[in-house]
């Protein structure tokens, strides 16, 4: 056991003292992730709000004025501009000025007071699939409502719906981001700082003065691991406070359990570093093999893209990525108070995961000696 | 004499190549092996083999009594190896470089101390303790990096090319440690390509093209029927331009090889043509001499060209 790990201490003491002595990596190392944090937890917002909307109302009565108030009140449309011919409208959209172009027809009120079908135009710009679609759906249901208000005597609805969203009431954006975010940002600060401290050692030829010592492969691999989990779980404990106090996201499960079920994901990550930095030769091909990770584990991992929605092979690539299980601990701790018990195997999954990286990235180590 | 180190029938391939060809040797307790070839040709291979890195294809090697197949982890302890990349962390000081090497072999306690205390009192880098091992110059670096190598106080000592780009004060004073080690019976296997140094070994080794040519001490080397082809002679021309007359000399009848050596022109000839080289070079003063070790190595590495062609 002891032969195992033999080094682990002496490489782990002397892994710290690179850290300190090199504060301008750490700084960056801290700095970057917190950055992007504020950035990103600031610009990503999906709520879809005040789209600028063109109007062409060659009805001009009271009646169309009414429709394009209920328009204008649903907050998601912001009646900016006020087309004279059908081409000013198209014309409005086709540059990019308005995103929606409303067309209410010149016999709209004689219609309505006919009590014969009005027909309204609403000309959506599908190039953002997110506005559209909120377009669409918010038009049905403003115009439909005008209908139910005119059809019906005394104007009272027979049904309403009282939606009564769970655990994230405001359907605030930065609640279902910034938990994500929190994955994606530790695993890239952390899989490039261990990756780089190993390839590091190989380009200036003191990994090969250890290959001559009795140090074991694992002593080296989990050495390097304590000094950068440390760090990392650091920047972690930055990253919930920051959220929690700047963005405002209340975490309405247990902290501890959070921190807790956040370290098989270090693991895991730390393993995936060691991996990496043991296919990579110079620093800059394990920075690339590094980066190349952040793509999958954004949009495969159910950080932007909902998992259920995704064609069968990207579901199953979905499954082998490790953000996937931390995305899923997050959310549940933070956004559902959910706890051990509902999310233990995600960290077992991770648990797995980081075990079989770091024996992988030790085989690997074994093997390379060999050359 | 004890044998420490010893290959056997070594031979190491990489897919098609074969990096180290059906090399043998023994070296004794307390020698210190010089061993030469020019880059690529398999030295460091070697060393990595005699380590217990790399498993031989074919053949075995021993290390103090030890199978290099089958003990390397005990061959590590007592083996120390030191590269000329040196293996130092620069951003970790003397003392931190020192305490990480002995920590990683294990060495604790008071052994550690009176080890440390060893190494810094043989090296004499006690002075630079506090120093980061980067702000080091290269002779100290190396010094650095060899009381790191012997810090387990191992008995064989593998230095590959150790004084690779040091200044000569800082390669004597090595010189000068390793010989005071192998008085203490530590014995040394050392790559250079400086023929000095290949002449202070005791005995020395030439691997070329993956097979080891020659073997043996220097005196043996220079007497080698190989490098002394049968009826001819080495001679010196003393000449006070020798750079000038070089490429006349070379297009003499019986002159076979011609290099300059400082002052002089070093050249191998046939016998029968030595009297009259001494007509024909006017101005110049020609002797017959011992060939050198480069002599040696250049005459050999000529004929293995030749015979392969």
């Amino acid at each position: 056991m002891k032969q195992l790990f033999q080094g682990l201490v002496p490489v782990c003491r002397k892994e710290f003292i690179h850290i300190v002595r090199d504060p301008g990596t750490l700084f960056f190392a801290l700095l970057i992730p917190m950055l992007q944090l504020f950035l990103f937890g600031f610009a990503v917002d999906t709520n879809v709000r005040q789209i600028p909307t063109v109007v062409y109302d060659e009805s001009q009565t009271q009646e169309s004025r009414q429709l394009l108030e209920s328009f204008a009140n649903s907050d998601v449309f912001q009646l900016r501009n006020y087309a004279q011919t059908r081409e000013q409208m198209y014309d409005a959209v086709r540059s990019g000025k308005a995103r929606v172009g409303i067309r209410i027809p010149y016999d709209y009120a004689r219609r309505l007071q006919q009590g014969s079908t009005a027909t309204v135009l609403v000309l959506v710009d599908g190039s953002d699939s997110t506005v559209a679609g909120q377009a669409v759906s918010t038009s049905t249901g403003v115009t439909l409502r005008e209908s139910l208000v005119r059809a019906l005597p005394g104007g009272n609805m027979p049904i309403e719906v009282r939606p009564s969203v769970l655990y994230n009431p405001a359907t605030r954006s930065a609640n279902f981001f910034v938990p994500g975010l929190v994955a994606i940002l530790l695993q890239v600060m952390t899989i490039l700082l261990i990756a780089l401290s190993l390839v590091r050692e190989r380009e200036r030829g003191t990994l090969e003065q250890l290959t001559m010592t009795p140090v074991a492969p694992l002593g080296l691999m989990v050495g390097k691991m304590i000094p950068y989990g440390v760090l990392a779980f650091g920047e972690l404990c930055a990253i919930l406070i920051v959220m929690r106090v700047v963005f405002l996201v209340p975490i309405h499960g247990s902290v501890i359990v959070l921190l807790a079920m956040s370290l098989p994901f270090l693991l895991t990550v730390l393993g995936l570093g060691l991996l990496i930095s043991s296919k990579a030769r110079t620093q800059a091909e394990a920075f690339q093999l590094s980066m190349g990770t952040i793509l999958p584990s954004v949009f495969l991992s159910g950080y932007i893209f909902l998992i259920d929605n995704m064609p069968p092979l990207f579901q199953a690539i979905s499954r082998i990525i490790p953000t996937t299980y931390y995305i899923r601990i997050l959310r549940g701790i933070i956004l559902r108070g959910a706890g051990i018990g509902d999310l233990w195997s995600q960290a077992a999954v991770l648990t797995l995961m980081g075990c079989a990286a770091i024996l992988l990235a030790a085989r690997q180590f074994v093997r390379q000696k060999m050359v | 004499m004890t044998t420490v180190i010893a290959a056997d029938h070594l031979t190491i391939r990489f897919g098609s190549f074969t990096a180290v060809n059906d090399v043998s040797f023994a070296i004794g307790k307390g020698e210190v092996f010089g061993f030469l070839g020019p880059n690529g040709s398999g030295k460091t291979t070697i060393i990595k083999a005699l380590c217990g890195l790399l498993v031989p294809t074919q053949g075995t090697g021993e290390i103090l009594g030890m199978d290099i197949r089958r003990d390397p982890l005990e061959i590590k302890r007592h083996v120390g190896y030191m590269s000329q990349k040196f293996g130092l962390y620069e951003d970790l000081t003397v003392a931190e470089n020192i305490d990480f090497y002995a920590g990683v072999y294990g060495i604790k306690g008071s052994r550690a101390e009176q080890r440390k205390e060893e190494v810094l009192t043989l090296t004499g880098i006690e002075h630079y303790m506090k120093r980061r091992a980067g702000q080091l110059s290269g002779g100290w670096k190396q010094r650095l990096a060899l009381a790191c190598a012997i810090i387990h106080s191992p008995e064989v000592v593998f230095l590959d090319e150790p004084t690779a780009g040091i200044d000569p004060v800082a390669r004597r004073a090595l010189w000068d440690l390793i010989f005071r080690l192998s008085g203490q019976g530590v014995t040394f296997f050392v790559t250079t390509h400086y023929m000095d140094e290949a002449e202070r070994c005791g005995r020395v080794g030439y691997i070329y093209l993956s097979k080891l040519v020659a073997l043996g001490t220097v005196a043996e080397l220079q007497r080698l029927p190989e490098a002394n082809p049968a009826g001819t002679r080495r001679i010196q021309i003393d000449t006070p331009n020798p750079s000038s007359m070089l490429d006349s000399v070379r297009g003499l009848r019986g002159v076979r090889e011609a290099t300059i050596f400082g002052r002089s022109i070093h050249a191998l000839v046939d016998a029968a043509e030595v009297s009259s080289l001494q007509a024909r070079l006017a101005g110049a003063t020609v002797r017959t001499i011992e060939p050198s070790l480069e002599d040696v190595f250049v005459t050999l590495t000529y004929r293995i060209m030749e015979n392969s062609q």
